[in-house]
């Protein structure tokens, strides 16, 4: 798992509310399925703003861009965020 | 959000000031509160009398007190969704001693409101607020419940369009039951209620919701919204030729039954919807329609809103 993958697992964990661990989650499994609520993504986004210090851009707050840790992690890298090196920082 | 009269509503100021010289709305002590007079209130109960003469399916009717307990909000996700639009009440809760406090406050011109607390009252927001607390930790049948209830329902979004009252009342028609029941309630109300309010001559549409979620935050609610196709509004000009929602129907999956622990027979929990006549809108769309003098109104309309009874 990349550190990336990790972190935005810790910030599912924290900020999710999911009925089952983010940790035992595959990259592409789809958080909404797995009990991820529109509320719930909202505090997943913040969570992922504070983690690794971007701001989401109009644009990009869909339902799609939080469907999975693979989409997020994508998302981020269009950000720019640091998703390969250590974002806890 | 702006909610002065602006560019995005070309002719509503024309419109709120032929309102108010007729003397259909007087504008109360607080922005975006309107006082009607018994002519526009007329309009109201005739439309109220026209939606649910429309239906003939056994339900339970209620008019709606306009208070929840604060933790309905909470329940909802109101207070997450629209922290901005809630209204929570406040009284004056200390001991006697503190009293002279109060006193001196108000006399001083001070901030008096300050010294009091929350007391456990919000204002409601929707009418079918009011009956989910109702069914609270009881079963329903699969084939579900149907609800018609009323209330005034209140929105802290300061506007001087009367089409964006802070003070509002709403019909609604509200199913509990099993998800098939929930959705085709939704299905049937959104082209039943098109259809009657097209029948008053208004010219509707029915669109995806735009609700006005918080912030950036809100951004991403009302995305979701969209792309669940949750919630659908009846669109018609109102103030203004720029149309807004006059009536919604909103298909809320199991989250009401969740959160206030509605179950079926099964124990899963119940889904409902609901579909929400705004009735002050409805009414300023008639009137910006058919004009302010009401006795002009086309006989069918004023048939059908038994105005010359």
């Amino acid at each position: 798992m990349s550190s990336a993958g990790m972190t935005i697992r810790e910030v599912l964990e924290a900020n999710g509310r999911l009925p089952v661990s983010a940790m035992t989650l595959r990259d592409d499994d789809d958080l909404y399925q797995n009990g991820l609520s529109s509320h719930a993504s909202v505090n997943v986004m913040l969570g992922l703003e504070n983690a690794f210090d971007v701001e989401f851009p109009d644009e990009l707050l869909r339902r799609d861009t939080f469907k999975s840790v693979a989409a997020i992690e994508a998302a981020l890298t269009t950000l720019g965020a640091h998703v390969q090196s250590d974002a806890n920082g | 959000m702006d909610n002065t009269l602006d560019a995005t509503k070309p002719g509503a100021e024309e419109f709120r000031t032929a309102l108010l010289e007729a003397g259909l709305l007087v504008p109360a002590s607080v922005r975006g509160a309107f006082h009607r007079s018994f002519a526009f209130d007329k309009i109201v109960r005739g439309i109220e009398s026209f939606v649910s003469a429309s239906w003939d399916q056994q339900r339970h009717q209620l008019m709606c007190a306009p208070l929840l307990d604060q933790s309905v909000l909470v329940k909802s996700d109101y207070v997450i969704s629209f922290p901005n639009l809630i209204g929570v009440l406040t009284s004056f809760e200390r001991p006697e001693k503190d009293l002279p406090k109060l006193i001196e406050r108000v006399e001083a011109g001070g901030d008096w409101a300050e010294l009091l607390s929350a007391n456990g009252l919000a204002l409601g927001g929707a009418a079918c607020h009011h009956i989910y607390p109702t069914l609270a930790g009881s079963a329903v049948p699969d084939e579900g419940l149907f609800f018609e209830v009323q209330a005034s329902c209140h929105r802290h979004e300061p506007s001087d369009d009367p089409a964006r009252m802070q003070s509002f009342s709403m019909r609604e028609f509200v199913f509990v039951g099993a998800e098939a029941g929930a959705v085709a309630h939704r299905e049937r109300w959104l082209e039943r209620g098109s259809d009657l309010l097209a029948s008053l001559g208004l010219s509707v549409e029915t669109v995806p919701a735009n609700d006005p979620f918080f912030g950036r935050a809100g951004l991403l609610m009302g995305a979701s919204q969209r792309e669940k196709a949750a919630k659908f509004e009846v669109i018609a000009a109102i103030t203004s030729p720029n149309p807004g929602a006059i009536s919604s129907g909103n298909y809320h999956g199991d989250h009401f039954g969740k959160a206030f622990k509605i179950s079926l027979a099964s124990g899963d929990a119940a889904h409902s919807s609901c579909f929400a006549f705004g009735l002050e809108r409805i009414s300023l769309a008639l009137l910006h329609r058919h004009g302010l003098d009401i006795a002009t109104w086309p006989a069918s309309v004023r048939s059908s809103l038994s105005l010359d009874d």
